[in-house]
């Protein structure tokens, strides 16, 4: 049995959206219902589930972006959602997002240096020179070039973008990574390119992922584990190979059915 | 019309078009593209942003930015009524006419373009008013059958978008575009924002209309799953020029042009048998070294 790096047992997450006449009653909205999900060490850990199924939620709420109601997620044997302030600040520094729009994602206003240096910054790594050294480094490994340092983000494509949001990421050297539709806004040329890079970072840096999408062609290529989310609940779990296999949830089996291109061509 | 004039004449066929920005006319974003769709149809589009495949389609519809223009080239549209008309000769008045009536168009995004101080019945409703007339009950029985005939509740004529789901503005989308039975139907990347499910429901309808309508379809996407799945002849586009086109099993099947190849190694396969691999340019270089 290898280890779990991160574990989340019971989490419920609510909002209260309004609702009747004029909005004058609200209802509640179980985003998460009891959801439960463990991370493996080294591993990647898919969730899928169409929109409005707490994918999402879940993403936000495993690194503690949104409060939860009630559960816990363990991490290294602390229980984040009991954490506050400095505590989870440096908790955080192992636990990093990568986020789904690189258009939205990064500050308009800043350098791409200073993107992807200010995690080194807040958590006061090294001297300028030095954190400047490792910044440099990172956009190698993720692609781009030291001058691209002094860029703006409009001044990239998408595909690069959403390098930088990796490179953002990975500076730390986390444990945790979390990436919620890395690869839905690209192109199927661009999608290929990220998604490798992502695996070979994770044999690089030792990275555990969760990988939140909607798209199981992707999944199938990144994923170790298969979560499936309907309506704030988790419907079926388990390995990759079983989950294509043989599919037990009536859902799951509709959510496999609907990928496209399963009509076969005659060359 | 006989079944051998249909043959003869496509009911569209775009020769030999090519688009540039107004300030730069060398400078050509769509170059030298020709393809014809036959009625009852489908010609998918496929290409990476920025290969100038919505540019085509909207130059079809003659709704380019003013930026733009369309430097040489002919689109010939004929539905059989009225015989061969050159749309980019037609002026505003005539070809309003045409749009809507016999062409129509499902943009990509569902959440904007609908307009959303307006019920969805209403929308669906003015093109009926426009080209065809109609009014008070007629109206809005014909509103109530085309509901129907996509999956909404008739109910929901008096909604407006918001409240409606991503799908279901989509679906609202083919109903308006479909209202007058265009002979014509491009839909550029209708699915692209939904969820596979609603993408696998929404392939079918189109479909399904489609034969019985008998109606031509352009379909513009860059997921090939999508084209496997509904397209009669591929066409596809790299930096504003056609690479390769025939027919889905040629392209699909045996691909000729080292770009389309690399385009469809790139895709992911459901079964992850086929080793990802990342889009290879190398070919770029070997056509300019030949």
């Amino acid at each position: 049995m290898s280890n779990v790096i991160l574990q989340a047992n019971h989490l419920v997450k609510t909002y209260t959206q309004r609702s009747g006449k004029f909005g004058f009653s609200t209802t509640l909205v179980r985003a998460l219902d009891d959801v439960s999900v463990s991370l493996t060490e080294g591993k990647t850990l898919a969730v899928v589930g169409e929109s409005g199924s707490g994918k999402s939620t879940l993403a936000r709420c495993l690194l503690q972006l949104q409060p939860l109601d009630s559960g816990e997620v363990l991490f290294a044997g602390q229980d984040l959602a009991k954490l506050s302030g400095n505590d989870l600040r440096v908790v955080r520094k192992n636990l990093q997002m990568v986020f789904q729009d690189p258009f939205a994602s990064l500050n308009p206003r800043m350098r791409v240096g200073e993107i992807v240096g200010e995690g080194l910054l807040i958590h006061e790594i090294g001297k300028a020179s030095e954190r400047q050294q490792k910044v440099i480094a990172m956009l190698k490994r993720v692609g781009l070039t030291e001058a691209d340092m002094q860029k703006y983000p409009h001044e990239f494509s998408g595909g690069q973008r959403q390098r930088v949001g990796i490179a953002r990421a990975l500076i730390l050297q986390p444990k945790v990574v979390v990436c919620d539709e890395p690869v839905s806004a690209l192109d199927v040329s661009i999608q290929a390119q990220i998604l490798l890079l992502l695996k070979e970072l994770q044999a690089e840096m030792a990275l555990s992922y969760v990988f939140i999408s909607h798209d199981l062609r992707v999944v199938r290529h990144i994923a170790d584990e298969i979560v499936v989310m309907n309506r704030g609940k988790v419907v079926e779990q388990g390995e990759v190979e079983d989950i294509y296999q043989y599919p037990q949830h009536e859902y799951t089996q509709n959510l496999l059915a609907a990928i496209p291109g399963k009509k076969t061509v005659n060359a | 019309m006989t079944a051998e004039m249909k043959k003869a004449c496509p009911l569209l066929q775009l020769l030999h078009v090519s688009i540039s920005p107004k300030k730069m006319p060398t400078r050509l974003l769509v170059n030298d593209v020709s393809f014809s769709i036959d009625a009852g149809k489908t010609t998918c589009v496929v290409g990476e942003s920025g290969s100038g495949k919505s540019l085509t389609a909207l130059s079809v519809m003659g709704l380019l930015s003013k930026q733009l223009q369309l430097n040489t080239g002919n689109i010939i549209f004929n539905d059989g009524a009225s015989g061969e008309q050159d749309l980019t000769s037609l002026d505003e008045v005539r070809l309003r006419k045409i749009r809507g009536a016999k062409i129509a168009m499902i943009f990509q995004e569902p959440m904007t373009s609908l307009n959303p101080v307006l019920t969805v019945g209403y929308q669906i409703g003015e093109s009926l008013t426009v080209h065809l007339g109609l009014k008070g009950d007629a109206l809005k029985s014909k509103i109530a059958n085309l509901l129907t005939m996509v999956g909404i509740p008739t109910s929901r004529a008096n909604s407006y978008p918001d409240e409606l789901s991503g799908g279901q503005r989509q679906r609202v989308m083919i109903a308006m575009s479909i209202a007058c039975e265009p002979r014509l139907l491009i839909a550029d990347e209708p699915t692209t924002a939904l969820d596979v499910t609603v993408q696998a429901q929404i392939l079918k309808l189109l479909d399904e209309l489609k034969s019985r309508m008998n109606m031509g379809m352009l379909f513009i996407t860059h997921d090939f799953g999508v084209v496997a799945d509904i397209a009669d002849n591929v066409v596809v586009m790299f930096r504003g020029e056609i690479v390769e086109s025939g027919t889905k099993d040629e392209v699909l099947g045996n691909p000729q042009h080292p770009y389309t190849r690399a385009l469809l190694d790139c895709v992911p396969d459901a079964e992850g048998k086929k080793p990802l691999k990342p889009i290879d340019y190398a070919w770029l270089k070997e056509g300019k070294a030949a």
